[in-house]
Parts: structure tokens; C-alpha cells; sequence
């Protein structure tokens, strides 16, 4: 296997990138790391309230339609507010990126890992329309389109873990969601924490 | 017919609106429908449906920040459900939320799975430090919420206000 995107590589080619957007993330690690690369005034790092970063995202996205928004969420704080996913499908502004950093495991509890128990894209399918760019081809990512896209290798249940999606296909995805200001999109990232 | 009062709605629904409020979240229970049908019609709204009622909590958090006023409409079991966003969200990063929450469950209550929360919803307020008041007669409506709201954007602190039968609830006793 090739070595492993670390989440933090993974930031840090994007950093640039969040500049002028606001950038809102969930606790521990994900927000460490963040911060780690350098404080921005336009950075939110939610320190608990697990599972509500997605849910302040969609906020601030529908108070300010003319901003960029991102969310970085993990797949363990997703898991505590799935039913959030079908909030922000029905009302899916363009202006919000949500990215899932999926370890498949509460990594901030080090002593306690887990395996989270479901593939966030396998559980949020039902609820909005996919646009899933697995292989690349992107070809229902027309503008307009919406729904939740994986930006890793797969939606499907994969056959090893962890697999961790290539970066460049993180940033094309990336790219494509943000400045398309397309609809709201669950971007699955695949990395792994170190 | 529902006898929940339309037009005791309408003057909860006129008196956030009176307050700035642009932005509802909600998720439906009986006492709610006029009040979620009224920002569902009124284009100056942005109504948020919810799966839960604590992604509310999230929501108005984020329209704050974002400088947008907003509240949340929800059942006191909803506010039950919310606690943790309430405590480790709003209250840790000082949100002024304002809360209506219908307080089903008391006095005159005919469904039996209302009551244990009827029983509990002003105590968990009380332990929670939550200021609340209770909208009973439509009298006192708009300086109530006008209050609330006045309140929890001055001790940047969730304040809430209990929508009771008496308001809410036009069948005779």
C-alpha cells in the first residue's frame, strides 16, 4: 500500500485555499491541526458540542448566501448527527462545503480506538441525490447538481482499511464544489491521522 | 379541527418578527404547525426543518455568528433532546439563543407520554441557569419575547420561553 494521506498534509495543501472562506471545524484533532498550520480570524475550531459543526455550517451558509463556507467534520462527530444530513440535503446551499475527515475511529480518545460503524456516504445516499465522483469522471457534477459526492476512493464499502483517496482527486473535488458554488455536497476524505 | 389557536400563533409568529428574528428553526409537533406554517409562508423567513431538534441549537449558533437573529421552535421533549448542543455549544461559546419550546405535559395534559417531560421541563431550565418565561395569555406576548431576547443578547446566554396550554390550546377545559 502507498503510504497514507495524513489529515494534516491533507490540511495543508488546501490552507491556501481557505483564505476568504469561513472555515468551521470540530473538535480535537482536526481543529489542532488547523491550527497548528496557522490561526486565521476565519477560522470557528467548535470545541464540543460534538456532532453540531455540520449543523453551525449550514447557519452561517444560509445567514451569509455570499460566503464561502467549510466545514471540516469527522466521521465520528457525523455519526452523532446523521439526521443532520438530511437537513442539510433538503436545504443544501451552494455556499457550503462539508468535508469528512474519515479515520474510522475517535482518535482523539487514542486509548479507546473504535471503529466507527458505517460509511457516512453509504448512510447519507438515501437522502439526497448522489453525485459520486469514485471514478473521477465528475460527470454529474454539472452545475445546479447537487447531493453528496465522495471525494476518496469509494462510497462503497471498501475492501481495505484504511485506503486513503489520492490527493489530487481531494483537491479536484474540492475545487470543482467550491468555486461552482455548486449545492451542498458531503466531501468523504479519506485520510489517515498520521 | 386542531384547536391549537391560529391566531394566538400569529401573535407569537408577529412577535419574533417584531424582534428581527430572520431565521426558524423547527421540527413539527401539534402546537407548532400554525407557527411553523406562518414562516413557512412568510418570504422575509428562512425556515430550517430539522431531523433533531439540537442541529437547531447548531444552526442559530452559526446565524449568529453570522450576524443573522434567529430562534428555535420546538417541543420541551425536543429541548430535552438539545441539552448537550445547549450547554456545550451555546452556553461554552456565549450564543444568545432564543428557545420556544411548547410545554406539553402539565396541567390539563390528556396524553399520557407528555407528562414525564411536562414534569421536568422547568427544572432542567432552572439547573440549566436557562432564564424563562411563560407565555400564557396573548396580552403579554410581544413584551415577553421582546424581553427574552433583549435578555439573551445582553448575557450572550440562551433565554427561553415556554408556549403554555392556555395560549397555545383553544379547546375548553
Amino acid at each position: 500500500m502507498s503510504p497514507a494521506l495524513t489529515r494534516l498534509d491533507a490540511l495543508g495543501a488546501v490552507y491556501d485555499r481557505l483564505a476568504d472562506l469561513t472555515v468551521v471545524t470540530i473538535m480535537g484533532a482536526v481543529a489542532a491541526e488547523l491550527q497548528s498550520l496557522g490561526h486565521r480570524e476565519n477560522f470557528f475550531y467548535l470545541q464540543h458540542a460534538m456532532g453540531l459543526a455540520s449543523s453551525m455550517g449550514l447557519g452561517i451558509a444560509l445567514a451569509q448566501p455570499h460566503r464561502g463556507v467549510v466545514v471540516l467534520d469527522g466521521d465520528g462527530s457525523l455519526l452523532m448527527n446523521l439526521g443532520g444530513l438530511t437537513t442539510l440535503a433538503r436545504y443544501r446551499p451552494g455556499n457550503l462545503l462539508h468535508v469528512v475527515f474519515d479515520n474510522e475511529s475517535l482518535l482523539s480518545a487514542p486509548s479507546i480506538p473504535r471503529r466507527t460503524v458505517l460509511h457516512a456516504a453509504q448512510v447519507a445516499e438515501p437522502f439526497a441525490d448522489i453525485a459520486d465522483e469514485s471514478d473521477g469522471a465528475g460527470s454529474r457534477d454539472a452545475p445546479g447538481d447537487h447531493g453528496v459526492a465522495t471525494a476518496s476512493s469509494t462510497a462503497r464499502p471498501r475492501q481495505s482499511s484504511p485506503m486513503p483517496g489520492p490527493l489530487s482527486r481531494v483537491l479536484l473535488a474540492r475545487d470543482r464544489h467550491v468555486s461552482a458554488l455548486g449545492k451542498h455536497r458531503v466531501v468523504r476524505w479519506a485520510a489517515s491521522t498520521r | 379541527m386542531s384547536p391549537v389557536s391560529t391566531i394566538h400563533s400569529r401573535v407569537v409568529y408577529d412577535a419574533l418578527t417584531a424582534c428581527g428574528i430572520r431565521l426558524l428553526s423547527a421540527l413539527p409537533e401539534t402546537w407548532l404547525v400554525h407557527l411553523i406554517r406562518l414562516a413557512e409562508e412568510d418570504p422575509d423567513m428562512i425556515l430550517v426543518r430539522l431531523a433533531k431538534e439540537e442541529e437547531g441549537v447548531g444552526i442559530s449558533a452559526g446565524a449568529h455568528l453570522a450576524g443573522m437573529r434567529s430562534a428555535m421552535l420546538m417541543q420541551n421533549h425536543g429541548f430535552l433532546a438539545s441539552i448537550n448542543g445547549i450547554v456545550s455549544g451555546a452556553q461554552l461559546y456565549r450564543i444568545p439563543l432564543l428557545m420556544l419550546i411548547s410545554d406539553r405535559g402539565t396541567m390539563g395534559e390528556r396524553d399520557p407520554w407528555q407528562t414525564e417531560g411536562g414534569a421536568v421541563t422547568e427544572a432542567v431550565l432552572q439547573t440549566l441557569r436557562i432564564p424563562f418565561a411563560r407565555l400564557e395569555q396573548p396580552g403579554h406576548v410581544a413584551t415577553r419575547v421582546a424581553q427574552a431576547q433583549t435578555l439573551a443578547y445582553a448575557a450572550n446566554k440562551p433565554a427561553a420561553l415556554l408556549l403554555c396550554r392556555d395560549l397555545m390550546w383553544e379547546e375548553p377545559a
